[in-house]
């Protein structure tokens, strides 16, 4: 019977590898017509849009980790929480880099303009802009070294997740169902972590309670 | 899907022969609705059913009023539409429009005008003057395609049906059926479609009533059985699948003005330097299965700036966009 370490190396983490990889494999096999990936009659708008997507959807599972350890208890699901928040950083460049390059054939002059003047435009980059730290840190080394300061500059998810589905929304014409399943998937994930951190805590706090698990939970959090 | 798709370095002037993807099971409905008629004994409705199933309307190309641009292929044409009426991507018409009857269809027109009622699109058609024409359609998402349109000019039916001096505007209405269009049940946008055009540029030359793509009849995904194609101006304004034609005094309030009213106007005439609020409207995609996009620069009236500039002078553009 391999152990936890063992099945999270050998087994748990290049699964989920491969199933982060597998949107770009696609996309890449429908470009060179390897497979019929349905990217129609307008490819270029057709891989920014998934790329953006996927990025949104690391986002929203690697934020989903920490309830899903909470609620099931399995402790080692952190083990692959960083390789989802690394691929949906991947993603968030993927979809830049198809916009700057395959959309505007690296018009540098446009794509500023566009980065200064469209709103949505302008969230998307500045969420862009605050995953690069946590992309750069995200090492064993990194975390070592900036020990609980790594916990603090990581809760800029928060805010990163908040202008993604911002910039999604603001991008709409008019049918705007789907950045709004994304806005109520944050918000309870938000949610949960304001419910069993801060609120909690002070209900226990007002309640007089000594120790219950919620500020234990509570300093886990990340 | 194992479909093996057309890889990407084909160039949008090698066009796919229509009759590649012309949909078989249509065109069987087609021979029988031929064979229904000849049991009415309508001898001009065979024919026009005839003809329709052979599938090819007699249209010849109006090169003066044409772009020399090579036209997108078929299935970029038929594959990638804007039309919520069948859901909101644009694969969604192809997918979905299938529960559209275009035929038989009547259309209504009325208002400020001397000859009103509701008519046979048949009928219609059967005095219009069919022509082809290759119009730039340029969407006001900053994307555009070649298009090879089969209409008559807006201005003939116009004239039949001899507008009184109220008639200051056309108003267009779309089919109203949940039913054939599925998409009506959603509350995005208000349903029917509504457009408008000032009788001006209703009656200008360039103004095109269109029954048919690439010399067959339109699909139901881009229209069918009679759509507006105004080739300088956005291409919401292209307003599908008629019911109704009404000459009025008032400026009609076409459907995306009421939807979103800071984003688009009534005129929607393409304009390089008036941008969309969200987006510039400086230079366009061409659509076209290419992965480096292609792009040109947007151009004043979608290039007609010379034959339609003089119906808005003294306007200013920025306000009326």
């Amino acid at each position: 019977m391999p152990t936890v370490d063992q099945r999270y190396r050998w087994i748990y983490k290049p699964l989920v590898f491969v199933a982060c990889a597998a949107p770009a494999a696609y996309m890449l096999g429908g470009a060179f017509g390897v497979i019929d990936a349905h990217l129609g009659a307008d490819p270029v708008s057709e891989i920014i849009h998934r790329c953006g997507k996927t990025a949104l959807n690391l986002l929203l599972i690697t934020l989903a980790v920490t309830p899903l350890r909470q609620i099931t208890g399995w402790s080692h699901v952190l083990r692959v929480r960083r390789m989802l928040g690394v691929f949906a950083f991947v993603y968030a460049l993927l979809h830049f880099v198809a916009y700057f390059w395959l959309d505007r054939g690296l018009d540098w002059r446009t794509v500023g303009e566009d980065i200064l003047k469209r709103p949505y435009i302008t969230i998307g980059m500045l969420a862009l802009l605050a995953l690069v730290p946590l992309a750069a840190t995200s090492t064993n080394r990194m975390m070592r070294r900036l020990k609980r300061r790594w916990q603090t500059l990581h809760r800029l998810i928060y805010p990163i997740a908040i202008l993604g589905v911002w910039h999604f929304w603001w991008q709409v014409k008019k049918d705007i169902r789907e950045p709004l399943i994304y806005a109520l998937i944050l918000a309870v994930l938000l949610g949960w972590r304001v419910w069993h951190g801060p609120v909690r805590r002070r209900l226990a706090r007002a309640a007089g309670a000594t120790s219950t698990s919620a500020p234990a939970t509570a300093r886990e959090r990340t | 899907m194992s479909r093996k798709r057309p890889t990407i370095a084909i160039p949008p002037s090698e066009i796919t022969p229509p009759e590649l993807f012309f949909d078989r099971r249509r065109a069987m409905q087609l021979a029988f609705a031929a064979g229904a008629a000849a049991g009415l004994g309508r001898a001009d409705r065979l024919f026009a059913a005839e003809a329709a199933a052979a599938g090819r309307f007699k249209a010849p190309r109006n090169a003066a009023l044409s772009i020399s641009d090579p036209p997108n292929k078929w299935e970029e044409v038929t594959g990638y539409n804007n039309f919520y009426e069948f859901g909101t991507d644009k694969t969604d018409p192809a997918a979905n429009a299938g529960t559209l009857k275009p035929s038989p269809w009547s259309l209504t027109i009325d208002g400020e005008c001397e000859v009103k009622g509701r008519f046979d699109l048949e009928d219609i058609l059967s005095k219009m003057p069919l022509e082809e024409r290759v119009y730039r359609l340029r969407c006001v998402e900053a994307w555009s395609m070649v298009i090879p349109w089969v209409g008559f000019p807006l201005a003939e039916l116009i004239k039949r049906h001899k507008p009184t001096s109220k008639a200051k505007y056309v108003e267009f209405k779309t089919l109203l059926d949940t039913k054939q269009m599925p998409g009506e049940r959603t509350r995005i946008l208000d349903w029917p479609y509504i457009e408008g055009l000032r009788i001006d540029e209703a009656t200008h030359p360039l103004t095109l009533m269109v029954v048919g793509v690439y010399g067959r009849m339109l699909p139901n995904q881009n229209g069918a059985p009679l759509r507006l194609v105004v080739p300088w101006k956005y291409g919401f304004k292209g307003i599908k699948s008629i019911v109704s034609i009404r000459f009025v005094e008032q400026q009609p309030r076409n459907t995306w003005q009421v939807a979103n009213p800071g984003e688009y106007g009534f005129y929607a005439n393409v304009n390089p330097k008036v941008d969309h609020p969200r987006w510039s409207q400086a230079s366009e995609r061409l659509i076209g299965g290419s992965l480096i996009a292609r792009r040109r620069p947007t151009e004043m009236f979608n290039g007609y700036a010379e034959q339609v500039a003089s119906l808005y002078s003294g306007m200013d553009l920025r306000r009326n966009f």
